[in-house]
């Protein structure tokens, strides 16, 4: 193992590697912030994934063309998100069980609607999708310049998706009604930001974020859609938000993380093939454990996430 | 002169009840003009008609002798009003600067956080406000916080200030930079709204006052041409006795007794320092100084509420140290009256029944082999509502819809009906007003007066100077000193809260 850390094409192909696994996680990871930040969980991040794979299997499928697809699977991310948003938001159901509830509602629909669309060849058809392509100047730098700018357009779409949401988030007045209302949504009501409204507009974005990790893995990945093809990455997710400290930034950092040992797993399960892979399929989700319970001290998540605001009046 | 604002013949009924009936009320501009009243006097319903809250049923509000209608805050706003709430409307992580900006209309993209911070420094320096901008708001003080409040109004250009018991929330020492800050207000000709129930707070900044009882406005007078007497007699509808009578105490053996007590805060650094001190039967030992100096940590100590790192407690002679909690209850007899009566004292979720025996639960008669007996419960709590004569719809109301005095007095209740030895009780009467406080005093004497030792603990000094037979002052986790009433000037008492031993005092 330790060649890869020597020679450097090598070890440009194992992070290139490792980033490609982390960009669903990243993507919602982002979703997830956006909407605690606004003050509502949304454990419903895996199934908003997995529609969005769905939305784009099945735009690609009709149009032909992966951006039609995306255009798809993101609108199918924020459906799904606008149960959890009426669920949450305006019935003030427990976001918890809300958002459990849409992950084994999204596992279950997109099961037997892509065996109506596809009429069960959907494990062996292939989609068309997007495919890697450098960007010049920036890809001459040495072992990380073909990691980062040998990638396909949705990973670029990614760097932008973080950027932007950065700024939005701490650079904007939306941004600032944002964080307000996920901290103090009574102190935001009476300065005039509308609590509930934000509150749709984040958890919307959400899913439609959500919904793009899910379009990576069909147009980036695997380009067919299969059976809860997401996989628990909506989860790792989860933890990727509160290891990044609710931050776009550190949320980013925290796929990356998760994504290196899920391409190292992948190596040992190659190198080792007389260990059963499951010991090595584990890992990610170990070290994202590990990284919660141990190395990170104590995180301080949005002070009113998790609760519904009404506005008390007579 | 033309008023500045004025409210003319306002009601508001809620159900059957007219929280305001004819409410007039007549403000000059650059005055500070206080409304005072008991808690439930409607106050707070006035000013929320102000604010845009609350619709009236009838009147009229009138600014510089024009007619306004107010639908919401923002309307409020436009025509200059501004409420600093009595619990803060600021949002801890974020900064000054973004807490004052929140809700203003601006244009999408940008924040401009640099241009508003300098608008910031200037209104602050003009005012004497002394704040750092880019400060998270949940790193200062009350007293700083309530200039953030008043920024976010002044940054707004509201000239009608509403204050809502401004004062509830900040330490003595706050109170006084606190005024100055109106009269700065005012001189740049601003109308302050000061709504308050401390007769002493409006004798001292006041230029004129409207008293308000059930509803109805009793008076509008000029503070100069009145006096508290009059002033509590027109508040409460009746006279009111300053000086509560404190019988020559009968004091025993002593009950409670800390020895080198020492505990950590919530943050984790020394709150308590080598407490020492022994309280007699019969006797009420006040504990003041500047909130947060370990007060709080000390009652929850001997209450059995928070970790002892070093020194021991005893009852009675007996050792309490290592007790549990129900076992000091119980077993020790100490009661407790914690300060923070709505989140620790009382689960306002459920019923005044349940809260009266939250303490018993499990214990007979309230509960036989693990079932609760409601008759009993019921029983109970009607007995006790009656004797402490809370004012309530009735024992199954949930604890939140009472009033502050009235959740204070079933927590009283119940912490004195167990016949306890030992009484801790902290901060009684924040935020209660003057009737309430005395019955809470009251009660505390007759407890003296039955062998009960009491730790009293509080940040106003009349309260303690009132009851207390010693005073023993904290400062930074230590006691600095032990005083008998009649040695305890303010000016030593001073000295010793700001940390100076008694022998330097």
């Amino acid at each position: 193992m330790m060649e890869i850390l020597l020679d450097p094409t090598m070890l440009s192909d194992f992070l290139s590697t490792s980033l490609r696994l982390s960009i669903p996680i990243v993507f919602a990871a982002l979703g997830g912030v956006l909407s605690e930040r606004a003050g509502v969980y949304n454990i419903g991040l895996e199934g908003m994934m997995l529609a969005g794979a769905f939305g784009a299997a099945v735009g690609t499928f009709f149009t032909g063309e992966p951006f039609f697809g995306v255009i798809s699977g993101m609108f199918a991310g924020a459906l799904t998100a606008v149960v959890l948003a009426i669920l949450a938001v305006s019935l003030g159901v427990n976001q918890i069980v809300a958002g459990i509830a849409i992950n084994m509602f999204s596992i279950g629909v997109t099961a037997f609607l892509s065996r109506i669309v596809f009429s069960g060849q959907a494990n062996t058809m292939t989609l068309p999708g997007y495919k890697a392509f450098a960007i010049p100047g920036l890809v001459a730098i040495p072992v990380i310049g073909p990691v980062l700018f040998q990638q396909d357009a949705l990973v670029y779409l990614m760097y932008a998706t973080v950027l932007l949401l950065f700024y939005l988030m701490f650079y904007t007045p939306w941004g600032l009604n944002i964080r307000a209302v996920g901290e103090n949504p009574r102190a935001a009501d009476t300065a005039g930001v509308r609590v509930n409204m934000v509150r749709y507009i984040c958890v919307l974005g959400s899913g439609a974020l959500a919904g793009l990790g899910g379009c990576y893995l069909v147009l980036s990945h695997v380009f067919l859609f299969s059976e809860h093809m997401s996989a628990g990455k909506g989860f790792i997710a989860l933890a990727a938000i509160i290891l990044g400290r609710w931050n776009p930034v550190g949320a980013l950092f925290a796929c990356l993380l998760f994504g290196l040992f899920d391409a190292l797993q992948l190596r040992l399960q190659f190198a080792n093939p007389e260990v059963p892979y499951q010991a090595f399929v584990i890992l990610p989700y170990v070290v994202s454990i590990l990284a919660l319970v141990g190395l990170i001290g104590k995180p301080r998540p949005p002070g009113a996430v998790g609760l519904p605001y009404r506005r008390e009046g007579k | 002169m033309e008023h500045h604002l004025v409210v003319d013949c306002v009601t508001k009924t809620f159900g059957d009840l007219k929280a305001n009936d004819a409410v007039s009320l007549h403000a000059r501009k650059g005055s500070v003009h206080a409304v005072l009243g008991e808690n439930g006097a409607g106050k707070t319903t006035l000013m929320n008609i102000l604010y845009g809250l609350y619709h009236p049923d009838a009147g009229r509000i009138l600014i510089g002798g024009r007619e306004i209608a107010i639908d919401n805050p923002r309307d409020a706003l436009t025509h200059g009003i501004g409420m600093v709430h009595q619990h803060f409307m600021l949002i801890g992580p974020l900064t000054v600067t973004e807490n004052v900006i929140l809700g203003l209309e601006q244009s999408g993209l940008r924040l401009g956080l640099s241009e508003h911070a300098e608008r910031l420094i200037e209104l602050s320096q003009s005012f004497g406000f002394d704040i750092e901008p880019s400060e998270p708001v949940w790193n200062l003080p009350m007293g700083m916080q309530q200039r953030v409040e008043i920024l976010k109004l002044l940054h707004r250009n509201a000239d009608i200030l509403i204050l809502d018991e401004p004062t509830s929330v900040l330490t003595p020492s706050e109170t006084g930079p606190f005024f100055e800050v109106l009269s700065r207000l005012k001189e740049a000709g601003k109308t302050i709204l000061f709504i308050t129930h401390k007769l002493e707070e409006v004798m001292a900044v006041a230029d004129d006052v409207t008293v308000m009882r059930d509803g109805r406005v009793t008076a509008e007078l000029k503070t100069s041409e009145t006096n508290p007497r009059e002033l509590a007699r027109l508040m409460v509808g009746r006279d009111v006795v300053f000086d509560i009578s404190r019988p020559q105490g009968h004091f025993g053996d002593a009950k409670l007794t800390v020895e080198g007590l020492r505990a950590r805060n919530d943050r984790g650094l020394p709150g308590l320092d080598d407490v020492g001190f022994e309280v007699r039967a019969g006797e009420i030992l006040g504990i003041a100084g500047v909130d947060g100096n370990g007060q709080a940590e000390l009652a929850e100590v001997i209450a059995g509420l928070r970790p002892i790192e070093a020194g021991r407690i005893l009852v009675g002679g007996a050792d309490a140290t290592q007790a549990s909690v129900a076992e000091r209850k119980h077993g020790f007899k100490i009661g407790y009256v914690p300060e923070d009566r709505q989140v620790v004292g009382l689960d306002l979720n459920h019923s005044v029944a349940f809260n009266l025996i939250l303490r018993s639960l499990g214990r007979l008669p309230f509960s036989r082999f693990g079932i609760l007996d409601f008759k009993a419960i019921r029983a109970h709590a009607e007995r006790l509502v009656e004797r402490y004569d809370v004012r309530l719809q009735g024992v199954d109301q949930e604890a939140r819809f009472l009033s502050g005095g009235n959740q204070q007095k079933v927590i009283l209740a119940r912490e004195i009906e167990d016949d306890p030895e030992v009484l801790i009780v902290a901060q009684p009467c924040k935020g209660l007003d003057v009737g309430a406080i005395e019955f809470v005093q009251n009660t505390l004497l007759k407890q003296r007066e039955k062998g009960v030792a009491i730790l009293y603990i509080s940040t106003e000094l009349e309260h303690i100077m009132a009851i207390c037979d010693r005073i023993a002052v904290m400062s930074r986790g230590r006691i600095t000193g032990i005083l008998a009433p009649e040695e305890a000037t303010p000016e030593r008492l001073g000295m010793l809260m700001a940390g100076a031993t008694a022998d330097a005092a």
